[in-house]
């Protein structure tokens, strides 16, 4: 089988795809997940701790490999401690970076240990770091589905003080938003959030779904209501893209959804920079608009 | 000195300590319904501490603050907060109103979505703020001066008892510091709040301003621009001769000393209150 029938085989799609209903609709549930937190986690500049949460994520679920508890159960655990860590001794964006410099290693080491120390099936190893071959059973299914509606619910109720708190945090305080205890509920959203992608993305491609698709919709709108939205749609078309594409030639999903998730990012960019321009020069954008009618 | 209970915010006996060093003590003030108080002095004096202790951020050593008739808690809507400008984040998915909006709503929990009547208030401060030209703009796209206008906007959009200014002037040009703070004034004449003014040059404000609270050399002098901005009263304050001149509406004050510049060291500064 040559290389790119690998990478692209859609023999007996239809089959496969009753096969993996579940996994399709658990990536659609984490595309909203990750595109909703997305636009936070850029607002409060936070890209690098969703990685620093993601490895101490990854150390959780290798523990729980290694002995035998429910996987998605201890990357939870993992990622909330680390989650609960950097949100309370980071709180200033200094510390915080070296606070996640620090964990980051430790929690991919401990997970290294506890792989190595596992004698299953190897494509568990692997799957933890750089996402699975898509078989996501129905227990799976039901726990990913409450943690994703838990994160869902809670950022929705907290979605004004959180954008208030997150654009400043000081005008926030002076008006009685506890900012702290948002921030710490953030943190635990986001610790949730980080477990459940690492089960179809893995620890190290977390970004692709937590951070890419927002930046790509902060690309092409400020809108506060379009943002997310926008967000949504594109880790959804990454995440269920990624899954259908990857279904014949039995690769991880992982590749397709950073791929899809990085061309949307630059089409948005093309888009926003274009847009940028002609708003910048009107008589430019009128010649473009004349041009592109001609 | 009990508190005054026509006062929009009063301080009794408030003193200020770090460590061994006394930034102000024994101090007692009552702010107007209406008034324009100046908090001036030297970096390092606690101006911005004062500020902070009104929001509950920052314990007095000794003495209280009460805000209208109740002791302080952290922070209140009966508080419009405008801070120092700083520049909102390019890509930041936040157009004008939205960053006003945030002043009508955006303390309260729940499903996120503008009513129709947030909608119409936003409109109205916009208009009194004049920032419809520029309403639907992304605000990181907004100059300086454009955004510190929507601050006042999103500051008074709760109809504040007190407005609290940071050197909300800092970094703006001359246009832009005149108009913002005529804002401020403006809004004061409207909706009869008192505003409270840290800033470290009284010029931009000097015609607004009812009274003056001077922090300096560990000491406080309250009163009208005229009666504290003296050349005698500032050189008592600062143990040395410094001199208070004024041409064209201007007051330049000359020979502060040394350790009050802006390099000193400020240990207030280091313990800001992380949020």
């Amino acid at each position: 089988m040559d290389i790119w029938s690998q990478i692209f085989n859609f023999d007996d799609y239809g089959e496969l795809l009753y096969l993996v209903r579940n996994s399709i609709f658990a990536g659609a549930v984490l595309g909203i997940v990750g595109g909703l937190i997305g636009t936070f986690v850029l607002m409060r500049d936070l890209p690098f701790a969703v990685h620093g949460i993601s490895e101490l994520s990854f150390a959780g679920a290798s523990a729980a490999l290694l002995i035998g508890v429910n996987v998605v159960a201890g990357s939870m655990v993992g990622s909330i401690i680390a989650a609960l860590l950097i949100g309370i001794l980071g709180s200033r964006a200094k510390d915080r970076n070296s606070i996640i410099a620090v964990l980051m290693p430790f929690g991919l080491g401990l997970g290294i240990l506890f792989l190595a120390l596992y004698k299953g099936r190897s494509a568990n190893k692997f799957g933890l770091l750089t996402g699975q071959i898509v078989s996501v059973d129905d227990p799976q299914l039901v726990y990913l589905l409450v943690i994703s509606i838990i994160v869902i619910v809670g950022l929705l109720l907290i979605w004004r003080p959180l954008t208030f708190a997150s654009i400043d945090a000081d005008v926030a305080a002076a008006r009685g938003l506890p900012v702290t205890a948002i921030s710490i509920v953030f943190m635990l959203l986001l610790g949730l959030a980080v477990a459940v992608s690492i089960q179809i993305v893995g620890a190290l491609l977390v970004l692709s779904l937590l951070v890419t698709p927002a930046a790509a919709a902060m690309r092409v709108t400020a809108s506060p209501l379009l943002t997310p939205l926008l967000s949504v749609l594109f880790a959804v078309a990454s995440v269920v893209g990624g899954i259908m594409l990857s279904l014949g030639g039995g690769l991880p999903i992982s590749p397709y959804v950073t791929t899809i998730s990085f061309l949307i990012y630059i089409v948005c960019r093309i888009v926003g920079a274009r847009r940028r321009n002609d708003s910048r020069s009107p008589a430019l954008a009128n010649r473009a608009a004349v041009e592109s009618r001609a | 000195m009990t508190h005054d209970a026509g006062a929009v915010l009063s301080i009794s006996g408030g003193t200020l300590r770090f460590g061994a060093r006394t930034l102000w003590h024994d101090l007692d003030l009552a702010v107007q319904p209406g008034e324009f108080l100046a908090v001036l002095g030297p970096n390092g004096t606690g101006k911005t501490s004062l500020l902070k202790a009104i929001l509950g951020q920052q314990s007095l050593t000794e003495g209280d603050v009460q805000l209208l008739g109740r002791h302080v808690g952290h922070g209140s809507r009966k508080i419009g907060y405008i801070p120092q400008q700083k520049l909102i984040a390019e890509g930041t998915p936040l157009r004008a109103r939205d960053l006003v909006a945030l002043g009508v709503n955006g303390d309260k929990w729940g499903l996120p979505g503008s009513s129709r009547a947030v909608h119409r208030r936003v409109d109205e401060i916009l208009e009194s703020v004049g920032a419809t030209s520029f309403g639907n703009s992304p605000v990181s796209r907004l100059s300086g001066g454009e955004q510190q206008r929507l601050r006042v906007g999103q500051a008074i959009a709760s109809d504040p008892a007190v407005l609290l200014c940071d050197e909300p002037l800092l970094s703006l040009d001359l246009a832009h510091q005149r108009a913002v703070s005529e804002l401020i004034n403006e809004q004061r004449a409207r909706i009869g709040t008192a505003v409270v003014f840290v800033t470290h040059d009284v010029n931009p404000i000097l015609e607004m301003v009812d009274r003056v609270l001077y922090l300096a050399g560990g000491t406080f002098r309250i009163g009208t621009p005229d009666e504290v901005l003296q050349s005698d009263v500032l050189s008592e304050m600062y143990g040395t001769p410094v001199d208070v001149f004024r041409s064209h509406g201007r007051v330049v004050v000359v020979g502060v000393p040394e350790s009050h510049d802006e390099h000193a060291h400020h240990p207030e500064l280091e313990k800001d209150v992380v949020l």
